[in-house]
């Protein structure tokens, strides 16, 4: 199966908190390669940790466009704890909508 | 408008701070300083910029410092963000000093440097860099995207070892809540729009659940609860209405309970504030939590979507039985 790894650290830095650069990850990157049905890496080496916001705008709407069925698709690669929990946070949110 | 920086500008005596600020002739400034001391609240120090920033150098004057402390203001930057000349001669970087100047942020990519550099000058260790970065880039953030104003934020922030806690002011001098929530909600004032913006899922973006791509209307509330955990102040004003969170009783034990719904937080609200033409955070952040952050954060997040659920659920239709 094919697969791409995005990689946080390289455009948001070691704490991900940037919103644009989540948004141009989803659009140029994460949704793309779902169409494609690819599995994709997010891959969160060396990130320390990420607010909430930019965890939303990194993957909130694969969640809504793709449903639940995107997390077979998704990899979060090496998250630090804090990064796990805000990743989980906005996966709880969003499949309650 | 005029402002009295007085002896003890901190979140607990924001009140007292209000009552001597007059928005009125808006087109001038006028700072006036307690004769023998001062010692404000770094949020104190955003509001002033914020409001001189919109009315240019030459229509503000601080009143001669005689306090003693008068230097502190020299030292946060408040002279230079308001484009005077400060009669203080100051060693700039002090490397004792722990504070974070008034600093302007207008971009997303200013935003990102000012989280990288401020820890290391707040002294902080990484272990209690998490939860101050992750709190001023959920705040700047805000205003970046709501405030609807080319001056952005106004961030200071100094670190107190005695108390080992981080006092944080974050300010804009945009639309205010009350025009960004009505985008999308009914807020008949102010304080009615600040308690919006504290709810779990109510953004002024949008009347979907779940938010859009970019916002769901979490951000103050994750914040908010961070400080009631913590038992620390937080302070939101905007436009006449204004949140303060009250500490919780010490002799609360464990794991306080968190609500969705800011009323039922222990805190005092008004909506007969001077007129504040933007929008206004303070938050103290004490490091000395026993809680990981990331505990924290799971706790916020079990509120947040059962409050999302609760919401949810009362939209159903409804059987009709005949």
């Amino acid at each position: 199966m094919d697969t791409i790894t995005v990689s946080i650290k390289e455009k948001a830095g070691s704490f991900a908190e940037n919103k644009d650069v989540a948004r141009e990850l989803r659009i140029k990157h994460i949704i793309p390669a779902l169409k494609k049905n690819k599995t994709v890496v997010i891959d969160f080496s060396d990130v320390t940790g990420a607010t909430q916001s930019f965890m939303h705008a990194l993957i909130s709407d694969t969640i809504r466009k793709f449903g639940e069925e995107v997390f077979d698709k998704l990899r979060f690669k090496n998250c630090s704890p804090l990064v796990k929990e805000v990743v989980t946070i906005v996966a709880e949110y969003m499949q309650e909508f | 408008m005029k402002v009295f920086l007085s002896y003890s500008d901190y979140l607990r005596n924001f009140e007292v701070f209000l009552r001597a600020f007059d928005p009125s002739e808006s087109n001038k400034l006028i700072i006036l300083t307690h004769d023998k001391w001062v010692n404000v609240h770094p949020v104190v120090l955003a509001i002033i910029a914020a409001l001189g920033s919109k009315i240019g150098s030459e229509n503000i004057t601080i009143e001669k410092i005689t306090a003693t402390s008068g230097h502190y203001l020299s030292r946060m930057g408040l002279f230079k963000m308001l484009g005077k000349k400060s009669p203080y001669s100051i060693k700039e970087h002090e490397p004792a000093g722990r504070f974070i100047p008034i600093t302007q942020i207008k971009s997303p990519e200013e935003q990102s440097q000012f989280v990288t550099e401020m820890i290391p000058l707040l002294h902080l260790k990484p272990n209690q860099a998490d939860s101050i970065k992750y709190i001023v880039g959920e705040l700047v953030r805000n205003v970046l995207e709501h405030a609807r104003t080319k001056d952005g934020a106004f961030v200071a922030a100094q670190y107190y070892h005695h108390t080992n806690m981080v006092r944080l002011g974050i300010c804009d001098a945009g639309v205010g809540i009350r025009k960004t929530i009505n985008y999308s909600w009914h807020a008949p004032t102010d304080l009615d729009a600040i308690k919006l913006a504290l709810t779990p899922g109510i953004t002024g973006t949008t009347r979907r659940e779940g938010g859009t791509g970019e916002n769901v209307g979490a951000g103050l509330f994750f914040i908010k609860s961070m400080a009631m955990v913590a038992r620390d102040y937080f302070v939101l004003y905007s436009g006449t209405g204004l949140y303060k969170l009250i500490k919780r009783d010490k002799r609360t034990k464990g794991f306080p309970r968190l609500h969705a719904d800011p009323q039922d937080d222990k805190h005092s609200d008004t909506n007969d504030a001077p007129k504040f033409p933007g929008t206004v955070v303070g938050i103290d952040i004490s490091l000395d939590q026993t809680s990981e952050f990331r505990v924290l954060l799971a706790a916020i997040r079990d509120v947040f979507i059962k409050a999302v659920r609760e919401r949810k659920k009362a939209r159903y239709k409804k059987p009709i039985f005949i």
